[in-house]
């Protein structure tokens, strides 16, 4: 992969977006995103991910505030001159056009000669092994291959930065992993820059080298992927990001790396993350395989938990336990020769070190 | 592969083909019989009717059956002098036959539509022929009156003689068959259906593009404005569609006249002299007006359900892949709108080609067309074989206009809906 060079090649600079003057879908925005990323806007439906993007294609104007491509401000160039390539997500493939003739289309009006657009056609298709499709029309695709004729097509003309919004929604689930392996490859191969929309946190992990985590029209946290799933900021990225175990409470203890959290059912030691003093409410956060049944030792939470509901999911076993006053305790327990003792109704120690057991922000 | 040893049978050991026919037997009849009364519908209303106007426009027995012993005589008539004694004789007893049924009236109508001038000397021979004496009945007749001596009029009896005649569709492209038996125009001063013709073709040709370029840019509204624009706009097109063809005709008449509304206006602004009002009725103008407005909303609907199914993105692509707007308009959303282009054009063009109350209200003599000539020989003339032959060439035409856009187009690329 090819190092950045630009830490700042597109700078949203306190953006703020309204359509109607009364609600803002996009709030203070800055982000920086460094030359060759692979960057992932990610998170529910309207929580304003696409409307950046939308913004950063020239489709849409910022309300307040400027984007920055390659140090250029670019709120006044219309679309067609940004040379950004876009990604739709229902491919936006010309129907009337052949796979060569959708290819060509950005090369010709850019005026470019015949034999040396074919070169640059062959070579887009090749990338995403289409060679030999060129004239197919549209419609006789397949979903996914209409997918990477629309990625080729974003390609073909060498843009500086690809915008995909959420290109994979409309592919069946075994498609979409490879063609995640797939984008991400090509993304590895030519070190584009690439800013993709999804609201799969799959699709995110997978691919990206930094997340955007969107909601309410804020980016929570932006961090790599396993930042992320790790060390969570707050709850709403705890919560989104992977399952997620909570318990709602107080803190009665805080020192500098620890805090005693008092829940409904006893007291649990935390990691404290967005809590300063004694007395806050609190929401700790704990990831269902960081917590072990049976701990062999060396664990500072230990608690015994009854067993609600088995669910048999092939490679792993997940168990819903009532647990401290939860009832809805989430536990992934690997099918190993182990863990066979697990049975409807039996109570069994469960454990977490508290550097897993983050208190963030209350709900 | 041969078919036959590839046969399959079902599990009961009949040939699946034959199964499955069996099986849909039920389905077809049910199916038919729902269509029944569509099909039946149509045969009565359409293919009867259709089928009568053919007949009826080369039709010719009528003078056929009145004559018919006049017909029998002239067969060894060759038509170059006056027919022998024979004829005459048998034109007598066939003439004095209609007298006494009094319905010699039809045959001076029908021969004078063959040669003008049939009318008074067949008259003149009714009054006179009360006093014929037995024999020498050519003598008798052509002292009746000079023209019954003219070997012209015989001819024209002569030919009118075969069952199926063609003469009407002669006559409607301005061309008559001469005494010798080949096709010619009719003189220059009574060469009126050529003209209309052309004229028809001309105001379908500019009332269908008018329509195209006034209705693209609602059809584009139409799809992209938000649904609560819209639907109002689309009120907005449906609206003249609620209303009586006749009121709306009427409307254009009381702005367009000379003292009218528009003419008003115009004056007001300072565009013409108060004395000097443009006609914009009674002529083309008048007729391209009023048409193209009545015929809008056929060329909205059909362009604006191809729209509606053209995604937005596919133009915002065209933009971010580099194309300004007119090159992301002209190359990717306008060749998609083609099949909606295509289904309104044919549509209007039909229309308008065999538009009628329209020309008729504020056409006047310059801006009438060929559908009005239909309709004054179906009222006035009460030639309805002319009529007929003149509608089964307008429907020839459309026909053709149909066969000429699919070997351009494509129907099967037309979208209505």
């Amino acid at each position: 992969m090819l190092m950045p060079k630009n830490k700042e090649f597109v700078k949203f600079e306190k953006v703020d977006k309204s359509y109607d003057g009364k609600i803002l879908v996009v709030k203070d925005l800055n982000l920086d995103i460094s030359e060759g990323e692979f960057i992932t806007m990610l998170g529910p439906s309207g929580s304003g991910k696409t409307t950046c993007l939308m913004m950063l294609a020239g489709f849409e104007t910022p309300t307040n505030g400027e984007i920055y491509l390659d140090k250029n401000p670019i709120s006044n160039i219309p679309p067609h001159k940004r040379g950004i390539g876009m990604v739709f997500q229902n491919y936006a493939l010309f129907p009337h056009m052949t796979v060569y003739e959708n290819l060509a289309f950005p090369l010709r009006v850019r005026k470019m000669k015949k034999d040396e657009a074919d070169k640059k056609i062959d070579k887009a298709l090749s990338m995403v092994s289409l060679s030999g499709f060129e004239n197919r029309m549209p419609g006789q695709l397949s979903g996914g291959q209409q997918q990477r004729v629309a990625v080729a097509r974003a390609l073909v003309f060498d843009p500086s930065v690809v915008l995909m919004d959420e290109p994979l929604g409309a592919l069946d689930k075994n498609l979409r992993e490879s063609m995640q392996y797939e984008i991400k490859h090509i993304h590895e191969s030519i070190g584009v820059t690439v800013v993709y929309v999804t609201h799969d946190q799959g699709e995110a992990l997978t691919m990206s080298n930094r997340i955007a985590v969107f909601n309410d029209g804020k980016v929570q946290q932006l961090s790599s992927p396993d930042q992320l799933y790790e060390r969570p900021v707050n709850s709403f990225v705890a919560e989104f990001i992977g399952e997620n175990n909570t318990f709602a409470g107080e803190i009665s203890d805080i020192s500098s790396d620890k805090c005693k959290v008092k829940v409904n059912g006893g007291e649990i030691i935390a990691n404290p993350i967005s809590v300063k003093s004694k007395g806050e409410k609190t929401t700790v956060s704990i990831r269902p395989e960081r917590a072990l049944i049976n701990p062999k030792g060396g664990m500072d939470n230990n608690h015994k938990g009854k067993i609600e509901e088995v669910i048999y999911h092939g490679d792993h076993t997940r168990v819903r336990l009532s647990l401290l006053g939860n009832s809805d305790f989430i536990l992934k327990v690997p099918n190993s020769s182990e863990n066979l003792d697990i049975k409807l109704g039996n109570t069994i120690n469960i454990g977490w070190n508290s550097q897993d057991a983050r208190a963030l922000d209350p709900k | 592969m041969s078919s036959e040893t590839q046969k399959i049978l079902t599990t009961d050991g009949i040939p699946l083909e034959e199964s499955l026919k069996k099986a849909e037997k039920k389905n077809k009849i049910k199916a038919f019989l729902l269509v029944c009364p569509l099909l039946l519908f149509l045969i009565i209303t359409y293919v009867f009717p259709i089928g009568d106007m053919l007949f009826r426009s080369v039709d010719d027995r009528m003078v056929t059956n009145m004559l018919p012993k006049t017909y029998q005589a002239m067969e060894k008539w060759d038509g170059k002098e006056l027919p022998e004694e024979e004829v005459f004789a048998a034109f007598y007893q066939d003439y004095k036959l209609l007298v006494e049924e009094k319905t010699f009236g039809k045959l001076a109508t029908q021969l004078n539509y063959e040669k003008n001038g049939f009318k008074s000397i067949l008259k003149k021979l009714q009054r006179k022929m009360k006093k014929f004496e037995k024999g020498n009945y050519k003598e008798q007749i052509m002292n009746v009156h000079k023209r019954w001596a003219n070997v012209e009029y015989w001819r024209a009896i002569k030919r009118r003689a075969p069952a199926i005649s063609y003469s009407k569709y002669l006559k409607g492209m301005d061309l008559i068959e001469d005494e010798s038996g080949s096709i010619t125009q009719v003189p220059e001063d009574r060469r009126v259906h050529r003209v209309l013709w052309l004229r028809t073709l001309e105001v379908a040709f500019f009332v269908t593009l008018f329509c195209f370029l006034m209705a693209y840019p609602i059809a584009h509204l139409l799809a992209t404005l938000p649904m609560k624009y819209s639907n109002l706009l689309m009120i907005c097109v449906l609206l003249p569609f609620w209303t009586s063809l006749l009121v709306r005709t009427a409307s254009w008449m009381i702005l367009l006249q000379q003292q009218g509304v528009v003419n008003d206006f115009f004056v007001w602004i300072g565009l013409v002299a108060d004395d000097n009002r443009p006609e914009m009725m009674y002529n083309k103008t008048g007729t391209y007006v009023a048409m193209t407005q009545i015929l809008l909303p056929f060329m909205v609907l059909p362009l604006y359900s191809v729209m509606k199914t053209i995604s937005p993105s596919l133009m915002r692509a065209g933009k971010s892949l580099g194309g300004t707007p007119f090159v992301a308009f002209w190359k990717v959303y306008f060749p998609l709108t083609i099949p909606g282009i295509g289904a309104g054009c044919l549509l209007v063009f039909i229309l308008a080609i065999g538009y009628y109350i329209t020309p008729a209200l504020v056409g006047g003599a310059s801006g009438t067309l060929i559908s009005n000539q239909i309709a004054f020989h179906m009222k006035s003339t009460l030639d309805w074989s002319f009529a007929s032959a003149m509608g089964l060439m307008l429907l020839a035409g459309v026909l053709a206009i149909y066969w000429v856009y699919n070997k351009l187009v494509g129907v099967d690329n037309i979208k209505l809906g």
